[in-house]
């Protein structure tokens, strides 16, 4: 981090994926997570935990059930752009964004 | 052919079951295979001597990229489901929290392939101990990608060995690549743990490859010749020569049939003098749809629910989001064709722990279906709110199972009203969908038009068994256990011109449905619309079409 005073960029989207953030979503979530340089990760609640966005093993891990509130944040040169892409993911219902 | 109903509950199933002459397990994906058993062992580590720690390091670097890249080939050459349960283990194989544990161990002086499997050890044995039904079955697909990269480490060989002719695979589980890397034309798989609803019984469905699950250890040795029945859930050793005989010729009729009736299935269901019937399928899990077409039945006549409890207790009983993602999983695949889900269905041979009783002296008389709805109606009220809020995505209808007098209706009708009242208010999108009662109580049968049901379905198993006072379980009274009896068959007839009488639908669901030898007779009752296994489709449209017509 270059400096700590930087806030994270931020931004929340309502998972309607209608298993929760299972296997597909989680493999699409964090393929588009790795494209970003920034420091980016994700949690269920305002409070956190937050998890590595990047990493599918501990995104599966915290088994998030539909009709979450999915909050992200990101810190880094493209954390706008990364906080932009995986909101619309989110949003999108993990639907045709990523290969 | 009543698939998950007639299997063994799970609190049951312990090690295999030896009933006479044969093994049972849980159907998982129909077909029947008559040949060499060829039992594989869970993958034997081979013992490896441990370099230093730096050595030992790249070799599990280089033993996860090349895994990587086979993944990455499988995932390429597969497609739908195959390529998405293989991309999320190429996936697992990227990420380095995943390797991380065996770095640290491998530190220590741990060998690669030693700290390798200890590490996503901990992590299968985390998934297998989930709540969630699906996150269990994950635990699978990391089995397998530990298999892989361990056998890129001791030079097991990514062994692509091929199968005999028949043969039948007998081992603890299998794995979705060790699946997709074999031929299964004509062989069938046997596991003694696995799952109807794992990855690997999905794709064995949709390739037609037969397959039984949870037969528990058995006593079998390397060439025994059995027959697999993925039907009935069975595996039946050959011990004489006649027995071998008896049993390869019931294969062969099978293939047979299958291959008859897979092209007899696409026709339209017309009787000689041109009288349509409606066929329609039962299914007990979504995934079995996976290799169904569409067009060889007109919608969906019953969905049974158990399976989507199937495991559970009274304290990890599915969720209403659950729920509502199987019953719409059936809506989808249906389009705009009806879709008759059944309310849960416990009690008699189909135990819930916390939720059925226990130790009941009979259980077939005692609290089951409706009954127990009724009795659990927290419950029941979970259900009713996902199957209101799914009636938006098509055209379901509620089945309402047990029924044996009026007022068990109106009860349910109230409490649909009220459930629908409940999401009214909260906003939430719903829709009242006709609901209808299963005709299998004989006290049901012969007052349906006091009953207040949008439409109704014949249960001919149980109506069979009530009706002849003989068990379904009972060998010994399977002569009794005759849907064809004269006495079920104009039980049957008075139920259909009653249904005529009130204008409402009348179909008819139990295994007789799907049997090419009672068609006739079932016709005969005026009946114009049955439910069966897909796989029954094709003999019971023959049947049809040689029905000679003139209604009664």
């Amino acid at each position: 981090m270059t400096t700590a005073s930087l806030p994270p960029a931020t931004g929340s989207a309502l998972l309607v994926h209608e298993a929760g953030l299972h296997a597909r979503p989680c493999v699409k979530l964090t393929k588009l997570a790795k494209t970003f340089s920034a420091r980016i990760e994700i949690a269920a609640s305002n409070e956190g935990p937050w998890i590595d966005a990047k990493s599918i093993v501990k995104v599966m891990a915290v088994k998030i059930p539909k009709d979450t509130i999915l909050h992200v944040r990101a810190i880094g040169a493209d954390a706008d752009a990364a906080v932009r892409a995986l909101v619309g993911l989110v949003e999108t219902d993990f639907e045709g964004l990523v290969a | 052919m009543s698939l998950a109903a007639r299997t063994l509950p799970p609190s049951e199933i312990r090690g295999a079951e030896y009933r006479g002459a044969e093994y049972r397990g849980r159907a998982a994906s129909p077909g029947k295979v008559f040949g060499p058993l060829v039992i594989v062992r869970t993958a034997e580590t081979r013992a490896r001597t441990a370099g230093p720690p730096a050595a030992e390091r790249v070799a599990l670097e280089r033993a996860v990229a090349l895994a990587s890249a086979d993944l990455a080939a499988l995932v390429a050459a597969a497609d739908g489901d195959a390529a998405d349960i293989l991309e999320f283990q190429l996936a697992l194989a990227g990420d380095t929290a995943l390797t991380e544990a065996a770095f640290a161990a491998i530190a220590d002086g741990v060998a690669a392939d030693v700290a390798w499997a200890a590490a996503l050890d901990a992590m299968i044995a985390d998934y297998a101990q989930a709540d969630d039904a699906y996150f269990r079955a994950r635990a699978a697909d990391l089995t397998d990608l530990r298999d892989r990269v361990t056998a890129v480490l001791t030079g097991a060989a990514a062994a692509r060995s091929s199968l005999p002719e028949n043969a039948i695979l007998l081992a603890d589980d299998l794995t979705p690549s060790r699946f997709l890397a074999l031929d299964w034309i004509g062989r069938g798989i046997a596991l003694m743990a696995g799952s109807p609803a794992s990855h690997v019984a999905m794709l064995a469905r949709a390739r037609g490859v037969p397959m039984v699950v949870r037969l528990g250890p058995l006593p079998l040795s390397d060439g025994d010749r059995l027959l697999l029945d993925g039907e009935a859930g069975r595996l039946v050793p050959a011990i004489t020569a006649e027995e071998a005989r008896r049993l390869a010729a019931e294969a062969e009729d099978a293939a047979e049939a299958l291959a008859i009736n897979s092209a007899a299935a696409t026709r339209p269901a017309v009787t000689a003098d041109g009288d349509p019937v409606q066929i329609l399928i039962n299914v007990a899990d979504p995934a079995e749809l996976d290799g169904v077409d569409p067009a060889i039945c007109e919608g969906v006549g019953l969905a049974r629910t158990e399976l989507i409890f199937d495991g559970a207790s009274l304290r990890t009983l599915p969720d209403e989001a659950r729920q509502l993602y199987a019953y719409r999983a059936l809506l989808d695949w249906a389009g705009d064709r009806p879709v008759t889900i059944r309310t849960l269905d416990a009690g008699g041979d189909k135990p819930l722990p916390g939720y059925t009783v226990a130790n009941e002296t009979n259980s077939f008389l005692g609290l089951r279906g409706v009954r127990l709805s009724l009795r659990h109606r927290d419950v029941f009220r979970v259900q009713l709110r996902a199957l209101l809020q799914a009636a938006v995505n098509g055209d379901l209808r509620i089945l309402i199972p047990m029924v044996s007098v009026p007022a068990e209706m109106a009860e349910v009708r109230a409490l649909v009203n009220d459930v629908a009242r409940d999401l009214q208010a909260a906003g939430i999108p719903h829709r009242v969908p006709p609901v209808g009662m299963m005709v299998e109580v004989p006290a049901a049968a012969l007052m349906l038009e006091r009953f207040d049901t949008d439409f109704v379905s014949i249960g001919s198993n149980d109506l069979t068994q009530y009706v002849m006072a003989a068990s379904r379980d009972c060998a010994e009274l399977d002569a009794l256990s005759d849907a064809g009896n004269p006495a079920v068959l104009a039980l049957i007839k008075s139920v259909v011109t009653q249904a005529a009488a009130c204008d409402i639908p009348v179909s008819l669901c139990g295994d007789a449905g799907g049997d090419p030898a009672l068609t006739a007779k079932l016709l005969d009752t005026g009946l114009r619309s049955l439910s069966m296994a897909p796989v029954a489709i094709g003999g019971v449209k023959a049947a049809v079409a040689a029905y000679p017509g003139g209604k009664p």
